[in-house]
């Protein structure tokens, strides 16, 4: 018997086959992860040059931070909306798309299509059209509403960033649920109908049970997308006005990069990270709960 | 034959042609503005009154913009073929072979979906400013590679090759083929939907980032395009609207047109591994 083995020698392909990723996250993602949570309990202030370790007292400004409680308010607000508005409309035009119509390809092109638009260049080209003066308000008055200044109300603001973020991105969701919906047998229709189910019925005790391990998908791609959202922010409302748009991703931007506070900036990403693995551990021990079986 | 044009249908005509005001408007009102005079930017007019085209020009005397679009691309291509080595391999030793650990390497590079990129970026600046490769293209290329796009490319890889039927990998190995030569004959040709899905998801995700050139990029000819295109100021530091218009409409009607051409194969594709994944 040699010592090179097939098992032997498949083991051996096995780990170098995983080395690179292993490696890469070992040192860009894990590795850093360990050192946030290192600098969290340290006063860094890259200006001054100080760096001193001084155990929770991070975590106890974190606590009485007013603006940190402001933020975290601001990134709730902009996760529950973003996530209804974006995969209810999703699920919308996934539906109307799977209807027996010509012309749904063009129609499946043009919901899609933002998606490839360069992110900062939809956020610019939204920032001008939602100016008190812009395209916006331009249609609505041609309807006769007087529109407001969208971007410095503090709720108009909100809703604007959603908004915009909902339309750039809402054609991945939707293709998804495509998919799956013409996943869904069609003799299950057929027999509901002939059961005298209605099309609501059909839809709500058909459609939706058997595609929701998508719905579980792009519920967890979305949340946690919403937690990303950076450039919209930055270029829309710079976190404003006040600090109703300031998510908890910018606020940390604005701790460690403008403020230069990187013990501070860590200690949020800290948290930022807390909740992320919280919502996804959540979201997954939920699927037994409600998704009818595993895709 | 029969015609029929029902009720129902021309209501979902009309639903369907009004949803897609938000979605193509913005498209439209980018690219004809960008020929306007600034003065026209805020009127309703839906054409400019007159077409200028210096607006284009001046985008190449404001911005290195041709290095600028250079960066973007060619950082855009190396991540993107990077992450699909890397998620191939990944992805094709955790789900087809056997290897004592596998289960727990598995879990430990799947926590990198559990980490945005943002979270890591303050010891990451401090890791590549001390290797002196700030305002280098280095942090772009190396940190997507690895990280958490990296890690739901691998997964997506992972969930393809589990369904790939082994019989196609037996009849290989009884022709004496090795493992390397399984995977790169027969797995990694049979894989194509897959790697194309993970190529669209990976260069998209390098084309949009915005937090990390802000953070590592500090000169104009380093620049990639989402920062440059917040760069186009008068003397007074006003925002040139008319100019930054054109620029974005360069950014992002290249990509518009190929998607076009390719859309079929790129949202099947997509929806593919949507309902795999």
């Amino acid at each position: 018997m040699t010592f090179w083995t097939y098992r032997r020698r498949d083991n051996l392909v096995g780990y170098l086959f995983v080395a690179p990723a292993l490696l890469g996250s070992l040192a860009f993602v894990l590795i850093p992860l360990g050192l946030v949570a290192w600098y969290s309990l340290n006063e860094w202030n890259v200006l001054g040059g100080t760096f001193e370790f001084i155990g929770g007292e991070n975590y106890k400004q974190l606590l009485a931070d007013e603006k940190l409680r402001e933020s975290l308010v601001a990134t709730a607000w902009f996760a529950a909306g973003l996530v209804v508005l974006n995969l209810s409309l999703a699920l919308l035009l996934a539906v109307l798309l799977n209807q027996k119509l010509r012309g749904t390809t063009l129609f499946r092109t043009l919901f899609f299509s933002p998606v490839l638009v360069s992110l900062v260049a939809w956020t610019l080209v939204w920032q001008l059209m939602l100016q008190p003066d812009g395209s916006v308000n331009g249609l609505l008055s041609v309807l006769g509403v007087d529109g407001p200044n969208w971007l410095r109300g503090e709720s108009t603001a909100m809703v604007s960033v959603i908004v915009v973020q909902v339309i750039k991105n809402v054609g991945l969701n939707m293709v998804l649920f495509l998919a799956a919906l013409q996943g869904v047998p069609a003799p299950l229709y057929e027999a509901a109908k002939i059961d005298g189910a209605g099309a609501w019925r059909r839809f709500r005790s058909i459609t939706i049970p058997l595609i929701s391990p998508t719905i579980l998908l792009t519920s967890i791609i979305t949340i946690v997308g919403s937690l990303q959202v950076f450039a919209q922010i930055a270029v829309l409302t710079q976190g404003g006005p006040g600090t109703s748009t300031t998510v908890l991703i910018y606020y940390l931007y604005q701790q460690a990069f403008q403020f230069h506070h990187f013990g501070y900036g860590a200690t949020i990403s800290v948290l930022l990270f807390v909740i992320v693995a919280a919502l996804t551990l959540v979201q997954w021990r939920m699927r037994r709960k409600w998704v009818l079986h595993e895709a | 034959m029969r015609r029929k044009v029902s009720k129902r249908n021309v209501a979902l005509y009309g639903l369907l042609c009004v949803l897609c005001v938000p979605f193509v408007f913005p498209t439209w009102w980018m690219v004809t503005s960008s020929m306007k005079p600034i003065s026209e930017i805020f009127s309703e007019s839906l054409l400019p009154s007159e077409w200028t085209f210096s607006t284009y020009s001046q985008v190449f005397r404001m911005q290195p913009f041709g290095q600028q679009y250079w960066n973007s691309l060619y950082i855009a291509v190396i991540v993107t073929v990077g992450t699909m080595a890397v998620a191939a391999l990944a992805g094709y030793a955790f789900a087809r072979i056997r290897f004592p650990g596998q289960n727990a390497l598995f879990v430990v590079v799947l926590t990198g979906l559990l980490i945005p990129s943002e979270v890591t970026i303050v010891p990451l600046f401090q890791l590549f400013q001390s290797l002196g490769l700030t305002n280098t293209h280095w942090p772009l290329i190396i940190v997507p590679i690895f990280g958490a796009p990296c890690v739901l490319a691998i997964f997506i890889m992972r969930q393809f090759f589990i369904a790939l039927p082994p019989e196609l990998e037996e009849a290989a190995r009884m022709d004496g083929l090795g493992r390397a030569g399984i995977f790169y004959r027969i797995a990694l040709p049979l894989s194509r939907p897959a790697l194309g899905a993970v190529a669209i998801f990976t260069f998209l995700h390098s084309w949009n980032l915005y937090l990390e050139p802000i953070v590592y990029l500090s000169t104009p000819d380093m620049f990639t395009l989402p920062q440059a295109l917040t760069q186009f100021v008068d003397i007074y530091g006003g925002p040139m609207f008319n100019v930054q218009l054109a620029a974005a409409t360069m950014t992002a009607v290249p990509i518009l047109v190929v998607f076009v051409l390719a859309q079929r194969q790129f949202i099947e594709g997509l929806a593919h591994t949507g309902v795999k994944g």
